[in-house]
């Protein structure tokens, strides 16, 4: 019964969230307003939404956003350096296959994204089985470095946070 | 407003300021498509978001109420940012790169832009 109220939760959540934000304002008709676009939403568009992502523990959630959100500023200042300061023919950019063990889309869509987010590394493709990312460096001396930051820094948080 | 309110929104602007900057410049002085394609993963991390920081310092100190907004553009921008990064790197690969210019993909199958899934197009 409940499941059918509400197929998707995080959605309906997300939703209610995103209304109050728009308003920026917290009232009671936000907060019924808000819901009410919660539950209709998602039960308009269940047809769309055939994979209901799962989020394990919230709180790891939050550990990967501040610890993205702090490489974020790291990697912007040794990224501006590098533009600022070195020369053109000593950037050496590289491609980076990292093999990823994460199968469902939207870890992996999350762990491109974040890839493509934190500067100095872009993700360009996927392997035609999703078995790996490959990535674009703008400055590196050690690929295997990279691969293995992107590995043991995101791919294992993630791979705690989607079951 | 208060000095130290003053002071934080200078230093969120001045820090997007540069930032900004270094992005933009790093997109005329960069001469590899792939490679400018990292400058504006900088202006939309730390360009925007000390501006969109500073705003919401300044809706606090000045008008005394927490602004969402400026989370939401952080939240759209987290999202759109990565999918056009995706899709110029995409068709640059296909324009300008072969298979061969690329590392091998360590598995049975090649990379997505030059070869179609195993098992076909998902089912709807």
């Amino acid at each position: 019964m409940l499941r059918r109220l509400v197929p998707h939760p995080l959605l309906s959540v997300t939703l209610l969230l995103v209304w109050l934000g728009l308003v920026n304002k917290v009232t009671p008709g936000n907060l019924i307003l808000g819901a009410g676009f919660g539950l209709v939403v998602p039960m308009l568009t269940a047809a769309y939404w055939p994979d209901r992502p799962r989020i394990r523990n919230p709180l790891a959630v939050l550990e990967f956003v501040l610890i993205v959100l702090w490489d974020i500023v790291v990697a912007n200042v040794q990224v501006a350096l590098i533009l600022l300061f070195r020369p053109e023919a000593k950037i050496r950019s590289v491609w980076i296959c990292v093999p990823i063990e994460l199968t469902s889309a939207e870890a992996i869509t999350v762990l491109a994204g974040t890839i493509t987010m934190t500067p100095g590394t872009v993700s360009a493709t996927l392997s035609a089985d999703a078995t790996s990312i490959l990535v674009h460096a703008l400055d590196t001396d050690d690929p295997d470095a990279v691969r293995d930051q992107i590995k043991s820094r995101y791919e294992r948080r993630l791979k705690e946070i989607f079951p | 407003m208060s000095l130290v309110g003053e002071f934080l929104i200078a230093l969120a602007l001045v820090i997007s300021g540069i930032f900004g900057f270094v992005g933009s410049f790093g997109l005329v002085r960069l001469k590899n498509t792939l490679q400018r394609l990292h400058a504006p993963t900088k202006a939309t991390t730390l360009g925007v978001g000390g501006m969109l920081i500073a705003s919401m310092i300044w809706f606090y100190v000045e008008k005394d109420q927490f602004s969402f907004h400026e989370l939401l553009i952080t939240m759209f921008l987290f999202l759109t940012a990565p999918v056009t990064a995706h899709f110029i790197a995409k068709v640059y690969m296909l324009q300008s790169l072969r298979k061969e210019d690329l590392p091998d993909t360590k598995g049975p199958h090649g990379w997505s832009v030059y070869e179609d899934a195993p098992q076909g197009p998902p089912k709807p």
